[in-house]
């Protein structure tokens, strides 16, 4: 009784804090729910980015410039250290990155869904970089206001950095698009079957959102997935009509009265799909991570073991 | 596409083995052991197109006209490129990539800091800034041996096993010929063959340390420099050139 007396009392006091405004950080209190959440979130979020090098790195080996590769090079060398930072951030809610790891392979976490589409042409390299990271950065901004301060500051760090991300996307489009005929369809054909998997980045809609009122009021998250989804809208729209792309969507129109774009229905039951495992590329995904990181698994062995040898020389010598 | 002029050959050759070499390592990318090896591997193999590009870049001046760096990476077929068999080996397991590195590094090192010294200032300038990575590279890939070697049995073997494939192809580092012979003499390129004892130096006593032995000489294989390859270097040229060749004459 007591205890439960001591537990309202501090998760009074918890809502209090975030209500005021104040990080949260490792060594504080939080209810064990909020913990959980942010585990999943960010670990989520880690994973994304770490699939994320696949259909990207996947081109590194065919850029058509040595440019262009270079770029590609240290924007995928990017992700990969986003999602270290992530880990970190993770791990400081107690979980280790080799759980979070196992859960991925296990399938308990998931990663962005996006990643589940192939990466066909080289305009998908613009249209990741354009959309994907737009849409990715929409979301980061306001997550560095959320709650969690390992996980806050993670994401300022990682938003500098997207920001080249969409700029070297959107700039690959753009040379697209300033190229030959055939240049300028493969831009298109990249954007119609990019626009859509990018809507759906933010998720359900606010309604059938299953974490999204907790994680309002906790401050995890700070604005609507509806919210994010029309920025990310209303920007991305004004960039495709600048350099001639035409966004795949019968039902795209300026509302003067809401000041954003009205957009057609999103089509729920394809993002299901995707999620639930039978996307074009799900399989390809994980098995890949799987199988590098039980490749890997000798290289880590011997990491330790030689780490531990060097531990137990001093001893030796004394 | 024939290169006369012995300096642009010679740099040519030079962007050939860092354009390999960088582009073996890219293919960790995703699949390396751990997330940081992801990283680490990566930032070198960047080290290594960059370098590349720099070589290409002044190559690509010396002949002036139309040919660009892109010129050389992707208009060439297998017969043209000039890169050390070493560089273009498939990559293998992690100890074999590990391995390459380290006897490159031990070799790039030494050379950079030679070439440092060339009677072409374009040549010492771009070999100033590849000293600085190279220290670094070996720095890097000696610790790996030594993890490896000393690390667990089969880490041990691994790595043994990588070294005793790799031996044949360090010879080719060392070899001199005309084009050379040609250019040492002018103070512009680096007598890689006085690198050698430097080289076995750094190799046998980090071999010592990681408890690996340095394998019987067998002889070396080589032909790079003569645009005889092994296999392998058509395929990853088959693919690293696939946009250029499938659409040619677009900008990216």
């Amino acid at each position: 009784m007591k205890d439960n007396m001591s537990l309202v009392g501090n998760e009074e006091k918890f809502q209090s804090k975030v209500d005021a405004e104040e990080k949260v950080e490792p060594k504080d209190w939080m209810p064990e729910k909020y913990r959980q959440n942010l585990i999943r979130q960010i670990s989520q979020h880690a994973h994304s980015e770490v699939i994320g090098e696949q259909p990207e790195g996947n081109w590194i080996s065919r850029a058509p410039t040595l440019e262009r590769k270079a770029i590609l090079m240290a924007k995928v060398q990017d992700e990969a250290g986003h999602g270290l930072y992530l880990y970190a951030a993770a791990e400081t809610l107690g979980i280790t990155r080799d759980e979070l790891i196992d859960r991925l392979h296990t399938g308990a976490s998931k990663y962005a869904s996006i990643f589940n589409y192939p990466s066909l042409t080289w305009a998908d390299i613009g249209a990741i970089g354009w959309l994907v990271d737009s849409a990715a950065i929409v979301n980061q901004v306001s997550l560095q206001n959320t709650s969690y301060g390992p996980y806050a500051r993670a994401m300022v760090k990682i938003c500098k950095e997207e920001s080249f991300h969409q700029r070297q996307g959107y700039n690959i489009m753009m040379t697209l698009m300033q190229g030959a005929e055939l240049q300028r369809d493969m831009a298109q054909d990249a954007l119609n079957r990019w626009w859509w998997p990018s809507l759906m980045m933010f998720g359900p809609h606010d309604a059938e959102s299953a974490h999204s009122a907790q994680s309002m009021k906790w401050k995890i998250k700070r604005r609507s997935n509806d919210e994010l989804r029309q920025q990310f809208v209303d920007q991305a729209v004004q960039q495709a009509q600048a350099i001639g792309l035409v966004v795949p969507d019968p039902d795209l129109v300026w509302n003067e009265q809401r000041g954003h774009y009205d957009f057609g229905a999103i089509d729920w039951e394809e993002f299901q799909r995707v999620v639930s495992g039978n996307g074009p590329c799900n399989r390809q995904r994980l098995a890949h991570h799987v199988s590098a990181h039980q490749e890997g698994a000798w290289v880590r062995e011997a990491m330790a073991a030689y780490e531990a040898k060097r531990r137990a020389v001093p001893a030796e010598v004394a | 596409m024939k290169l006369h002029d012995p300096l642009t050959r010679y740099v040519v050759r030079l962007g050939d083995d860092a354009l390999i070499m960088g582009h073996r390592l890219s293919e960790w990318m995703s699949r390396a052991p751990f997330l940081e090896e992801d990283i680490a591997l990566s930032n070198v193999a960047l080290d290594f197109v960059g370098r590349a590009r720099l070589f290409y870049q002044y190559a690509a001046d010396l002949m002036g006209g139309e040919v660009t760096e892109n010129t050389f990476a992707y208009q060439r077929d297998v017969r043209d490129f000039t890169n050390l068999l070493l560089c273009e080996l498939p990559r293998g397991d992690f100890a074999f990539t590990l391995c390459r590195q380290f006897l490159y590094d031990a070799y790039s090192l030494p050379f950079t800091q030679a070439l440092c010294k060339s009677a072409d200032s374009q040549l010492a300038a771009i070999a100033a800034k590849a000293e600085k990575e190279s220290r670094y590279h070996l720095r890097r890939s000696r610790d790996w041996m030594l993890r490896l070697g000393d690390g667990t049995a089969e880490s041990h073997e691994r790595c043994q096993n990588a070294l005793d494939q790799l031996w044949i192809y360090t010879d080719e580092m060392f070899e001199c010929d005309a084009l050379l012979d040609g250019l040492i003499a002018t103070g512009v390129a680096v007598n890689t063959a006085s690198l050698r004892s430097e080289w076995l130096d750094t190799v046998t006593e980090t071999l010592h340390a990681a408890t690996l032995v340095i394998p019987e000489a067998q002889g070396g294989v080589t032909g790079g420099r003569e645009g005889i390859h092994t296999d392998d270097l058509g395929f990853l040229l088959a693919e690293m050139q696939f946009m250029q060749r499938a659409y040619p004459g677009l900008q990216w």
